[in-house]
């Protein structure tokens, strides 16, 4: 244990990420010399589950697209199960990290391949909806806001504990519309059909 | 898991809406946020491995085929949680502007000029004494449009991850005594005055290696603490 003298007087606050992150943090191919922490290709070949796409556009209280803002994902394998050490249970795949980063085009839109994440453990023994975390960073965004993307082809939306706690009326702004393996969530920042963020 | 996340903390952030950061007005939510419990989603996160990470992801001045222009600087310090204990194996990602101020980006419309041997980003994954380590340059002041006549401090752009997605941290690092401080929006967002200072470095002259280059310590501290058995982690 630490003792008082050491003890921090609090946590680093935030920055913005600003609007030249995409040379650190997203280069692609466009910045051949800087490594790739994560990008959206979430899922290798090979991993098991049914393979999805998680895509759609930001948008800021004006409605317009959102060219700079950056979203990153984290989400359990098919399994339900995360790929971190406080998630003790075996994995069918090692190689399933469940991270995932991609910044927004011109027209705001986002992408990621991944695997659909199976039913997590949650509060009280009760069991989450699959479910996946999305956090939004942004020029003009001083912190990240937390998120979350569910799916509308899943019965268990109906009885996750932590949709109960959004209004009824706000909470189709969590849920991806599916057409074929493509899932389709806009994120809006601000104003009418504003996105749920969370207090976390 | 005892891991626990207290939200406490998370005041020292600035607030989303800071109407003299121009571009927060529109990006800012409206609707409160809706209080959640932290889930097993929430209290784990990506873990990054040895071998992601080259040891010239570290140099910012060995990148190209010859050396940046500018101020050599060793940055330094520790990635900590709340209780003040080490992170081992935190990704440390960061990316610059040169010595010039202007950044390598396609959108930067800053006429300084951009210097062939500098790209400006870097990599660290701290060892167990949670401990980074970055040698670069030090980056100029740049212009932005926010209003008449802005400046932005010289900085340098931090991304941190921790033991969990809710310890993911991005933030700027200043320099000690810079002049703007007191018409920079985005360093001024941070309501309390001493969590805007622990964001500027600190000049040491041991980290200074004679005859090459300035050090610098900047210590990272994130949200999580370790829970004591008297702690109940599902609760706030
Ligand atoms: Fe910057």
């Amino acid at each position: 244990m630490s003792t008082d003298s050491t003890r921090p007087e609090g946590i680093t606050p935030s920055q913005t990420v600003g609007p030249f992150f995409h040379y650190g943090l997203t280069p692609g191919t466009a910045y051949p010399h800087v490594p790739v922490s994560a990008d959206g290709h979430v899922a290798a070949a090979g991993t098991p589950g049914e393979r999805i796409v998680l895509t759609g556009r930001v948008f800021d209280g004006a409605g317009e697209p959102v060219p700079d803002a950056m979203l990153e994902i984290w989400q359990a394998d098919s399994d339900g199960r995360y790929a971190h050490p406080g998630d003790g249970r075996a994995r069918q795949s090692n190689s399933f990290m469940g991270f995932g980063r991609s910044d927004t085009r011109a027209d705001g839109t986002y992408r990621f391949e991944t695997v659909k994440p199976g039913k997590v453990p949650g509060p009280g023994g009760r069991e989450q909806a699959p479910h996946i975390l999305v956090a939004v960073f942004g020029r003009g965004m001083l912190k990240q806001l937390f998120t979350r993307a569910y799916f509308e082809d899943e019965a268990a939306n109906a009885s996750d504990p932590i949709l109960a706690l959004v209004p009824e009326a706000r909470r189709g702004t969590l849920i991806a519309k599916r057409h074929g393996d493509t899932y389709t969530l806009d994120i809006r920042l601000q104003g009418e059909g504003e996105t749920v963020f969370f207090a976390v | 898991m005892a891991l626990i996340l207290p939200t406490d903390s998370t005041a020292a952030h600035p607030p989303s809406l800071h109407p003299a950061y121009t571009s927060t007005v529109l990006r800012a939510p409206q609707q409160p946020l809706i209080l959640v419990p932290h889930t097993l989603t929430e209290l784990t996160g990506p873990v990054y491995g040895h071998g992601k990470v080259r040891d010239t992801d570290a140099d910012l001045t060995v990148q190209h085929a010859g050396e940046p222009l500018g101020e050599r600087i060793i940055i330094t310090g520790r990635v900590l949680d709340e209780d003040g204990r080490p992170v081992p194996h935190a990704l440390v990602e960061l990316w610059q502007a040169n010595a010039a101020g202007r950044y390598v980006h396609v959108r930067d419309q800053h006429p300084a000029p951009l210097d062939p041997n500098f790209t400006g980003a870097g990599r660290y994954l701290t060892g167990e004494d949670g401990r980074y380590r970055f040698t670069t340059i030090r980056p100029g002041a740049y212009p932005w449009r926010n209003h008449h006549n802005a400046w932005r401090p010289a900085h340098i752009h931090f991304s941190v991850f921790g033991p969990s997605f809710l310890s993911r941290l991005v933030t700027q690092m200043y320099f000690p005594g810079d002049p703007l401080f007191p018409f920079d929006p985005i360093f001024n967002g941070i309501p309390d005055e001493r969590a805007r200072e622990r964001l500027i470095a600190r000049f040491d002259l041991e980290t200074t290696q004679p005859e090459w280059a300035l050090g610098y310590q900047f210590d990272i501290v994130l949200r999580g603490r370790e829970a004591t058995p008297m702690e109940e982690p599902h609760e706030h």
